[in-house]
């Protein structure tokens, strides 16, 4: 579904000038769902900005479904790839909730009686049915943050991307979101999420790809590299807090690799038994 | 917006950039005294080339440069209208100078007036700046506008990128469409950008009002500007330059180059 | 001693249809570390602004009780006068930063006080050294990563030198290296320097091995009010939906199969050592 081949990237901006990405090679399949991790200015959303062409490779290729980014328009690829970024301050614009689900649709040559379809779903989808006629600025937080995703699902693109989907949030609302991402992921939607949120992916146990200073430094299961101490070092992470607790106790024999608090229950409990 | 660089103050010192801007500001007044008392090309001409040492000390060559290629526009176009302007209407160009001597001169005298503003913004960073106006007994409400603008200037550019990638992610071209609809295209990048800024003063309010804003009537402040030799030195200059001109002015015969011309 | 002192304490903001705090009555003692959780829209927010005055002079609308913070009644006084006592740390580092270096920046709340120059510079240098940042000092603010930012917005409250310092989730743009920082910085100020703390998080995994008394709301009312262990491991956190610390609910889930340990551990490194304990035995 996307290919990144060797890809670097400098800012055009910068002073001075920094590579952002070094040599960044990946695949995304059709379905899968991603976590891209590792520190703030790791260049996670600078990677993810060049799927759906807001970024173009300074060197190396990015293709989408085959095509490369560079030989099509964001609007075409943004078709295929939706993007939810981290602020829906950045997007809301409109009068009504259902005039902001619509804007994307509009923009996609969608005909007024699929439009009009598409909103109702994506509002029942986000429950939002009874803010329709609301203006999206006398929402809460959350509830903005719920529009800004139902503008996005509501052209069914093939990969959704959600950059820092769990600023701001508290406990219950990183509930339902991480439950909604499985889902939509169910459903056969590629999923990529950036993030920081070390605790959120490890109850979500996605692939993870983790970045430090612009290189890819482990690709793969999340339970392998979040419990990691190496890799956490060298990508400056935290790990899971269920794994510091493992890590403190290795020296007993325990078993380090463990994320969740259950199987760090199942795993104390076969100790203990065992002695 | 190369001719914005020309004017972007950068973090480099020079014996230019640690005048008091007082001093520096005075220098430009004078400039600009003298350049509109003279029309006469070989003055405007020496005026000119007197920034040059200026730009030179301060280290700033490159990007005066690039201001000089922004102005060249007007330039060009006032040149062209005062040409035009003279030829048209004969006998109306002072001191009997050919109109293309004349278009020449206006052209001159803007050049030296941009330029000179273009040393000061150069050299003189917005913190000096402000520093200046508070000195100056500016009320403090109107530098700290001043200031609080210029600090926001690079995060309100950033914001507009990303709103603009934004809404670019759900497909808004904005490039597509006739003029009107081109216009419109700008709306979902003008509310975002409007709505943050406004939240923005809110949060920023707080934050004043947090640190105690509005608690004593005699604010100090943590910098004071004083005054070095370098900056006696700029201002003996500036009273120098500009005595020297109203002495040219009022009691030396001038030859424009009209005149020099053999008949 | 009580440094801050509630009594039914209501508020409602203007053109609102119902009050976003109600009936808070709160004490918090001199040199405490408070943490104030709880679902977003249970009110924490509005409680913080009501300590430093912001609420109700700042906002208008309409505040009933009683609101007693370091010795001053609030509704009595301005915003500025409070502000020399209560400081407050707003959530985005970028918004509370005026000037264009961070030195300027920290002496801002100073030079609205009109201290003199040489008090001034010695405040300033101190506040830089205790956040950590001196190096940082004359950097614009635009050119720092938002964990540099928040330490300066520290920074220039503390040299205020306030008894009270309050944070209003300061973490939320900071990835978790970076919020373990200003945790550190934070408890620095408590325990160095004898600050009473009162911080509002969502992170209690990050945060609650520092404090010694926690806060939780719910729709603008106090429902859990006492030690960090007892608290995290009541039933009615779980229900509210606070995230409690991993820690405890590994505790919870093993007293459950009968495992007892030597207490209730909020921190990772603290479940370590019960565990250890327990396991050696």
């Amino acid at each position: 579904m996307i290919e990144v081949k060797d890809v670097h990237f400098t800012y055009p901006t910068a002073e001075p000038e920094v590579e952002a990405l070094k040599g960044i090679s990946l695949n995304i399949r059709n379905g899968e769902f991603v976590a891209i991790m590792g520190q703030n200015g790791a260049g996670k959303t600078t990677l993810v900005k060049q799927f759906n062409g807001l970024l173009k490779p300074t060197k190396g290729e990015v293709l989408v479904d085959g095509v490369r980014t560079r030989d099509i328009s964001i609007a075409q690829l943004a078709r295929k790839v939706g993007f939810v970024f981290q602020n829906p301050d950045h997007q809301l614009f409109s009068e009504t909730v259902e005039e902001e689900i619509a804007f994307a649709l509009r923009n996609f040559g969608f005909k007024e009686a699929t439009l009009k379809r598409r909103v109702t779903w994506a509002l029942n989808l986000l429950d939002l049915t009874e803010y329709r006629q609301t203006s999206p600025f006398m929402l809460s937080g959350g509830e903005r943050k719920r529009v800004a995703l139902a503008s996005v699902l509501a052209w069914n693109p093939k990969v959704v991307i959600l950059d820092e989907p769990t600023i701001g949030q508290d406990h219950r609302q990183k509930e339902i979101l991480r439950q909604f991402i499985v889902q939509m992921n169910a459903q056969g939607k590629t999923v990529v999420i950036v993030t920081h949120d070390v605790e959120f992916v490890a109850e979500c146990s996605p692939r993870v790809v983790l970045m430090a200073q612009g290189q890819i430094v482990a690709d793969g299961d999340a339970k392998r590299i979040l419990t990691n101490p190496d890799i956490a070092l060298r990508a400056s992470i935290v790990p899971p807090q269920i794994t510091q607790i493992f890590l403190g106790l290795a020296d007993l024999g325990l078993p380090t690799d463990v994320i969740d608090v259950s199987e760090a229950k199942k795993v104390l409990l076969e100790y203990l038994e065992r002695r | 917006m190369s001719v914005f660089e020309g004017f972007r103050f950068r973090h480099v010192s020079s014996p230019i950039h640690r005048r008091d801007p007082r001093v520096k500001f005075l220098y430009v007044l004078v400039m600009f005294i003298v350049a509109v008392m003279f029309t006469e090309l070989p003055v405007l001409l020496v005026l000119f080339l007197l920034q040059i040492p200026f730009v030179l000390v301060a280290g700033v060559q490159r990007q005066w440069l690039r201001s000089l290629r922004g102005a060249m526009f007007l330039v060009t176009f006032l040149f062209v209208f005062n040409l035009i302007f003279g030829y048209i209407s004969p006998g109306t160009t002072p001191y009997g100078m050919s109109p293309l001597e004349y278009a020449f001169a206006m052209a001159l005298r803007f050049l030296v007036l941009v330029e000179s503003f273009s040393i000061f913004f150069l050299t003189t960073s917005p913190d000096h700046l402000s520093l200046a106006l508070e000195q100056s007994h500016v009320p403090y409400e109107f530098t700290f506008a001043f200031t609080t603008a210029v600090r926001f200037v690079p995060v309100l550019a950033e914001e507009a990128q990303t709103i603009m990638d934004a809404q670019k992610a759900r497909g808004l071209e904005l490039e597509k469409g006739n003029f009107m609809k081109r216009i419109r295209n700008y709306i979902p990048i003008l509310i975002p950008l409007i709505v943050s800024a406004i939240r923005r003063s809110l949060e920023l309010a707080e934050a004043m009002e947090s640190r105690g804003w509005g608690a004593s009537k005699k604010r100090t402040n943590l910098y004071v500007l004083k005054m070095k030799e370098g900056d006696f030195m700029l201002i003996l200059i500036s009273i120098i330059l500009l005595v020297t001109a109203i002495y040219i002015r009022y009691f030396v015969h001038l030859p424009t180059f009209t005149m020099l011309l053999p008949k | 001693m009580a440094i801050i002192e509630t009594k039914n304490l209501t508020y409602t903001y203007p053109g609102a249809t119902k009050p976003s705090i109600r009936d808070v009555s709160l004490t918090i003692e001199k040199g405490e570390f408070v943490i104030l959780t709880g679902p977003s829209g249970c009110g924490k927010t509005t409680l913080c602004r009501c300590f430093n005055g912001l609420i109700p002079n700042f906002y208008n609308g309409q505040l009933e009780g009683e609101l007693t913070v370091a010795g001053l009644k609030v509704i009595e006084h301005p915003i500025y006068k409070m502000a020399q006592r209560v400081g407050l740390v707003f959530q985005n580092p970028e918004n509370q930063l005026f000037a264009l270096s961070v030195e300027k920046d920290v002496a801002f709340g100073l030079e609205n006080l009109g201290v003199p120059r040489d008090e001034m510079r010695k405040r300033v240098d101190w506040a830089l050294q205790m956040t950590g940042i001196e190096e940082l000092r004359e950097r614009a603010p635009h050119e720092l990563s938002g964990g540099q930012q928040q330490r300066v917005a520290i920074a220039s409250v503390l040299a205020m030198q306030p008894n009270i310092m309050v944070f209003d989730e300061p973490t939320s743009f900071l990835d978790p290296l970076g919020a373990q920082k200003i945790f550190e910085v934070i408890n620095d100020l408590n325990k160095k320097l004898g600050v009473t703390v009162i911080l509002v998080e969502h992170r209690l995994d990050l945060a609650s091995k520092y404090a010694d008394h926690v806060v939780i709301m719910d729709d603008g009312k106090i429902v859990l009010n006492g030690k960090p262990a007892e608290i995290f491991n009541s039933e009615t956190a779980r229900l509210i939906g606070v995230g409690i610390p991993k820690a405890t609910l590994l505790w919870q889930l093993l007293q459950e199969k009968g495992i007892k340990l030597g207490g209730v551990p909020t921190s990772s490194e603290e479940a370590a050592r019960l565990l250890r304990e327990r396991l050696k035995t």
